[in-house]
């Protein structure tokens, strides 16, 4: 019975949530975005370093979540470095389909290491978890006029 | 024969299961236990059976019909009407207001009785354990009005500040609004207590009690309050139906909240001439028999008994919180002397909603979040809470299944 349950939490996931990376204020951050879960109270504070040219240069996160909200900001931190905005839209467009059920044939290669966590496509009460540091960077990203700088 | 007059009724909670068909069902390859009864309780079966028969054989619209069906549909809603009055002892069964729920009677109270009344600087008293719906309609109150909300502070066991209540009731206070029962804490208030004097300064109070309502007996004349709120389904009966309790000279003094068919007496387009109590408060055709099954629910939880329910409760609590104390890393919310039967915890780096998902995996139904209290979240300081709350049919061994799954929590977070 337990063994399923090891399909949401993984142990990738219980790592993050341990020991979150990036987790700490960026006092140079370009774009900086609250995110909240009205149904649940998570909050989560993200920092976004973005160039020029659009590539994102740093992510940091703080703020208090369940295991699966802050490995999901803990992981996309990592994984957005350096990456071009247009592919971190991207790569969340094809996670939502996916964490969201709305992808039947589930390619869990396109997500790389987000893979670890498609298991919550099983959990839909637990889709927002997964996706709220996702739409904050998502925020970050779009709504530049509305983000706060902290120059 | 045994000739000898019956004794008492155990509480044979086995059997009383029985008469809920959802409880016998698996969750996940487990019994379900469901402990998510502030949230919303089952129904028992002679619930059930009541929506079915008066669709099935009594249907038709109320007031309105000359013909047998609608004269037939109309005693039995009315009849459900005594059965709510005679519930809470009210006076008059015309001082029972069909709602949807409590959230509609507290508006309902919070435009008809508060909005042509209250003026600029009145004051508005409610407490720090509020549910939302009775913060956010005198919120909005308060916005129409320019009246002032004010807050009753509670301490650290989730137990209100008396002292603190008699300091802020001035000479402003134009209405108390409170919980009977505390939905995120568990705790019972000293409604009695703070109803008295807040009528010595002149002050009238509502009583939210969506939570009291299925774990005691209430009697609004002994209470002397002059609005109790409820919501039926909480109380073992349908969704979509509640009550506001009003007294009399009171609800004669309000205006209508909503206008349409069934309020009014006499329409023409010139001048409408209102209704008699309580229809002036019902427009519309009402939600029929939702009404008819809360007088099911009633007469359900009649037949055990208030007063042996909250027995079981009491015994199922105390047993579930001597139990939990003992777990490391468990933090109890709500330890006020005088408490209903919920459970709200958090456990040492483990959020809720971990809790609850692992929780549902072993077929134990709790509730992880703010619970609509987010005031009182910020007041403790967290996000969430884990609540198991208990209900007439819970046995101890859900209480274990419950504890022992807490500890598989832990165990699977190491
Ligand atoms: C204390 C309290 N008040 C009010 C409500 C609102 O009840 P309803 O949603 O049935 O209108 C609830 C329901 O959770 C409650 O617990």
């Amino acid at each position: 019975m337990l063994d399923q349950i090891r399909d949401l939490y993984q142990e990738v996931v219980f790592d993050h949530n341990r020991n979150p990376r990036n987790f700490r204020v960026m006092e140079d951050a370009n774009r900086t975005v609250e995110g909240f879960n009205p149904l649940c109270g998570d909050r989560i504070t993200l920092y976004v370093k973005i160039d020029d040219a659009g590539v994102i240069r740093d992510v940091s996160f703080q703020g208090s979540g369940c295991a699966i909200s802050t490995a999901s900001a803990s992981l996309m931190t990592e994984i957005v470095r350096n990456m071009h905005e247009s592919e971190a839209h991207a790569l969340f467009e094809t996670f939502h389909r996916i964490a969201t059920g709305k992808d039947d044939a589930v390619n869990l290669e396109e997500l790389g290491k987000l893979a670890v966590l498609a298991g919550v496509r099983a959990y839909p009460a637990r889709v927002k978890c997964a996706t709220l540091a996702w739409h904050s960077l998502e925020a970050a990203l779009e709504n530049q006029e509305t983000t706060v700088t902290t120059e | 024969m045994n000739t000898a007059p019956a004794a008492v009724p155990a509480f044979d909670v086995a059997r009383i299961r029985k008469d809920f068909p959802i409880l016998g069902q698996q969750v996940h390859g487990k019994p379900l236990v469901y402990l998510d009864n502030a949230a919303t309780a089952q129904k028992p079966k002679a619930v059930l059976d009541c929506i079915a028969k008066v669709y099935t054989e009594d249907y038709a619209n109320v007031h309105r019909g000359v013909h047998t069906l609608s004269q037939r549909a109309t005693e039995l809603f009315e009849g459900a009407r005594e059965k709510v009055q005679r519930h809470l002892n009210a006076r008059h069964s015309h001082e029972i207001v069909f709602t949807r729920g409590t959230t509609e009677a507290i508006n309902l109270v919070a435009q008809s009785y508060g909005r042509p009344r209250f003026k600029a600087g009145d004051e508005i008293l409610i407490t720090a354990m509020e549910h939302h719906s009775n913060i956010v309609p005198w919120q909005m109150l308060c916005e129409q009005t320019g009246a002032v909300l004010k807050v009753v502070p509670i301490d650290r066991t989730g137990t209100l500040e008396l002292d603190r209540f008699e300091a802020l009731l001035s000479n402003r206070t134009r209405l108390l609004a409170v919980a009977h029962m505390s939905n995120a804490l568990g705790t019972i208030n000293p409604v009695e207590t703070l109803i008295e004097q807040a009528h010595r300064r002149g002050v009238p109070v509502l009583v939210d009690g969506a939570q009291a309502i299925p774990h005691m007996a209430v009697d609004v004349q002994a209470l002397d309050c002059d609005f109790y709120a409820f919501s039926g389904h909480k109380l073992y009966g349908p969704a979509g139906i509640g009550i506001l309790y009003g007294k009399e000279e009171l609800l004669n003094k309000m205006p209508p909240y909503q206008g349409g068919g069934d309020m009014i007496r006499r329409v023409t387009f010139e001048k409408t001439e209102y209704n008699t109590l309580p229809y002036k408060f019902e427009a519309g055709t009402p939600s029929i028999v939702d009404a008819i099954a809360l007088g099911a629910a009633i007469d359900y939880v009649n037949g055990i008994g208030m007063e042996t329910i909250a027995g079981h409760e009491q015994r199922l609590l105390a047993y579930a919180t001597e139990q939990a104390l003992r777990i490391p890393g468990l933090e109890l919310f709500g330890q006020a002397a005088e408490k209903g039967a919920i459970l709200s915890f958090t456990l040492h780096r483990i959020h809720p909603h971990d809790i609850g998902t692992i929780l549902d995996h072993l077929g134990i139904a709790i509730r992880a979040g703010h619970h609509c209290a987010m005031p009182v979240m910020d007041f403790f300081g967290i996000p969430a809470t884990a609540r198991a709350s208990f209900g007439l049919y819970n046995t101890f061994e859900e209480v274990d299944a419950l504890i022992a799954g807490i500890h598989k929590v832990i165990e699977v977070f190491g």
